[in-house]
């Protein structure tokens, strides 16, 4: 490649793991998949897990160590969310891509080039059932000579003919000795200064998602020079105040629901994402020791219901007023149901 | 040309509201590698101003050499082909488009459209930069399955392409979007910082502007430095020089609202509700989001209630607007919220006064 093309990669892609054993944390994927480079034997494979834990990463790099750039076209199918992949998709352009046969495979590349093709479906779980109804029939078909590996965050949209097929893998948040260890590498790499604080900041803030700690970590790095703090960390990541989310519960606390209007008000207006807030709100609300268990409770039940709620597309400003003001009920006891003698 | 348009600034360096910002993204372009950006905040707070001075600090002057289209995409939807009209903004280094406006459809755009885009390679080689822009605006309108197309293009060529999306509501971005950009929080500026900003037009418009008048605009903009200035220019039309005691004449839209809410809280009956609804149709007719209309319409409701009911209020208020996201006539939920109210509203006045 060109470098050029090199030098404007985001470091997210810059440092993505082109082979199998340098994908972190995920041990058990690993294994299979270094046997299956020795053995050259593979099953279906669904990759399941929570952004940013190297899904895409393990499946595009066993593709390209077994085959290898010169024949990689014509023996991997890639498709994704990008890709539209209605039925008509799937009953066209995967057939015909599995229906071609493969070469007689020569090992003068020296790759391993299994007599098989692979056909990554990455963001599975935004295929309709029909279409994946219609997958069933082709992986039966063509199991001798194409292996799929199935890429999802939620295994739960996948049908279970499909699912059930597959061997399974579950792609765990990254723990913070693994993030550390990586994010250190790529300092070291980049030239960066990073303490011990700024670090475990950046593990704790990612929540076990590696792609948000490296572009948290580049951003940091482009905004702050090669030495980098822990609250520069925390002003590029989003996370919230901590003395916002005080501010909103103290107001809450007080029962003067005017008070705890105008807080929202303020936080909307700071363009804080309310989903975040709800997080927050529910970590301070369970430290918090001047209220029951039973108050807790209330109150987490709603911060449930408001998240679901902006999940469907709701507003924020009125689910953030709706849980302050259950809030303020819970904390002044008074009762579920409104009635009007006050 | 109006004054929102004539006095945004155009370079990161004249970004008076959100210096810093302006000073952080200057940093971040100075190398070839920068992530995708999300710029999320309130309506009028200056993101868009802040993105276009962004693309000028990458592209120079070009960046502002922009044509507007407006074309018609054929795009293959499965078993048959569909239209899609779609308005882009673009200079030699960037493209700039709303793929929200296409509703239902928008994932064909994310999935032919943008992609064709991302994928076709810089055209300007001489350029100083290894590569392009795309501009999506209002990506919290895109459903959630376009959002889930748009992953992928996101890691795939972004070696030549750099995603800038801009939005008022993070909350709708999903989690797989958002953990592939850098996120850039614009908050809604100050009122010092509106009135600063008010003063700074003045000054160069050559008027006297009375500091508590211009306090007042800015009091009454809540926060949204867009509104504030066409409020200014607004007075500055309907009365010359300006006095301090000036009105500052509300949005139409918002006055009927207050209409509405005095006709609520003086009687809570079905013709009375009738009426109400004749005059929810005409502000939906002229197109005043429903959400808007729900917010505004309890903002002016909640002045007027005890503290007990209001708590009891705004949780139907957001209950309503939720059930309104998830159908498909608006009217129907925001009728059922004046409803709920008339009815909550006549129980306290029965239970209190008999
Ligand atoms: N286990 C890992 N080991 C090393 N790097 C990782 C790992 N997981 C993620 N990364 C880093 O994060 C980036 C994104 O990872 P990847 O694309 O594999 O995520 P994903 O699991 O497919 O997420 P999504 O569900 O959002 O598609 C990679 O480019 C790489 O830099
Ligand atoms: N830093 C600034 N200094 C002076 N004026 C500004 C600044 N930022 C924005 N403005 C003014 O405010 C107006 C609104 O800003 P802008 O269009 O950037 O808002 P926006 O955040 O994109 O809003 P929306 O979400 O409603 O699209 C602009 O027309 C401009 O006149
Ligand atoms: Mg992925
Ligand atoms: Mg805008």
């Amino acid at each position: 490649m060109a470098p050029i093309v090199q030098s404007s990669q985001p470091w997210v892609e810059k440092y993505r793991p082109k082979q199998v054993k340098d994908v972190a944390h995920q041990d058990e994927v690993v294994r299979v998949l270094t046997n299956t480079l020795e053995t050259g034997s593979c099953p279906h494979m669904l990759f399941y897990g929570p952004p940013g834990t190297g899904k895409t990463t393990t499946a595009l790099a066993i593709a390209h160590q077994l085959f290898g750039p010169e024949i990689y076209k014509s023996r991997v199918l890639e498709l994704n969310a990008s890709d539209d992949r209605g039925i008509n998709v799937v009953r066209t352009k995967i057939k015909d891509f599995a229906a071609v046969a493969v070469g007689t495979s020569q090992h003068k590349s020296g790759y391993p080039c299994p007599p098989y093709k692979i056909i990554v479906l990455d963001e599975a779980d935004s295929m309709t059932e029909d279409a994946q109804n219609a997958l069933r029939r082709t992986m039966e078909t063509y199991t001798k000579v194409t292996r799929f590996i199935f890429i999802c965050n939620y295994i739960s949209r996948i049908i279970e003919p499909l699912a059930s097929r597959c061997a399974k893998f579950r792609f765990k948040p990254l723990s913070e000795e693994i993030m550390s260890s990586r994010i250190l590498y790529i300092c070291k790499e980049e030239g960066l200064n990073l303490d011990s604080e700024a670090l475990s900041t950046l593990s704790s803030i990612s929540q076990g998602d590696l792609r948000r700690a490296i572009t948290y970590l580049q951003s940091a790095a482009r905004l702050f020079g090669s030495s980098i703090s822990s609250k520069d960390l925390i002003s590029v990541s989003g996370v919230i105040p901590e003395e916002v989310v005080q501010a909103l519960l103290a107001a809450c606390k007080s029962g003067n629901f005017d008070l705890a209007n105008k807080e929202v008000n303020n936080f909307i207006a700071e363009g804080y994402p309310v989903s975040q807030m709800l997080i927050q709100l529910f970590e301070a609300i369970v430290e918090t020791d001047d209220i029951s268990d039973e108050q807790k409770a209330r109150i987490s039940k709603k911060l449930g219901e408001a998240d679901k709620c902006l999940v469907d597309g709701a507003d924020e400003y009125l689910q953030l007023l709706d849980v302050a003001s259950n809030t303020i009920r819970a904390c002044c006891n008074m009762p579920k149901e409104f009635s009007y003698e006050g | 040309m109006l004054w929102v348009d004539k006095y945004r600034p155009k370079t990161l360096d004249h970004i008076t509201v959100h210096e810093e910002i302006a000073q952080n993204l200057k940093k971040l372009v100075t190398e070839q590698d920068c992530p995708h950006l999300l710029f999320y905040g309130p309506p009028g707070s200056g993101k868009k101003t802040l993105i276009m001075a962004l693309l000028r600090q990458m592209f120079g002057v070009s960046a502002e050499k922009v044509k507007v289209e407006n074309r018609t995409w054929k795009v293959d939807a499965g078993s048959r082909s569909i239209d899609i009209e779609l308005t882009t903004l673009s200079s030699v280094n960037h493209i700039e488009l709303s793929p929200g406006d296409a509703g239902f459809q928008d994932r064909y755009i994310v999935q032919e459209i943008i992609k064709e885009m991302a994928k076709n390679r810089p055209i300007d080689t001489k350029g100083k930069k290894g590569f392009k822009v795309l501009v999506l605006n209002e990506v919290d309108k895109l459903s959630r399955e376009a959002q889930h197309s748009l992953r992928r293009t996101m890691e795939k060529y972004s070696s030549y392409c750099r995603l800038i999306l801009c939005c008022n509501s993070s909350s709708r971005v999903t989690e797989a979007i958002r953990s592939r950009c850098l996120n850039v929080r614009i908050n809604a500026p100050s009122e010092e910082q509106i009135v600063r900003t008010l003063e700074f037009i003045g000054k160069k418009e050559g008027l006297q502007l009375p500091s508590d008048f211009a306090a007042r605009i800015a009091e009454k903009s809540n926060r949204n430095l867009r509104r504030a200035i066409l409020s200014l220019e607004t007075c500055r039309v309907q009365q010359y020089p300006f006095s301090s005691k000036q009105t500052i004449p509300p949005m139409d839209w918002e006055e009927y609202i207050t209409e509405i809410a005095t006709d609520i809280m003086k009687e809570q009956s079905p013709k009375r509700l009738f009426q109400v609804r004749g005059k929810l149709y005409e502000l939906l007719i002229n197109c005043i989001p429903p959400e808007i209309i729900l917010k505004r319409l309890l903002y002016e409701l909640l002045r007027k209630l005890d503290a007990e009911l209001k708590l009891e209020v705004c949780h139907w208020a957001a209950y309503y607007e939720h059930r309104m996201r998830l159908g498909q006539k608006a009217i129907f939920h925001i009728e059922a919220f004046v409803a709920k109210f008339m009815s909550i509203y006549k129980g306290f006045l029965i239970a209190t006064f008999g």
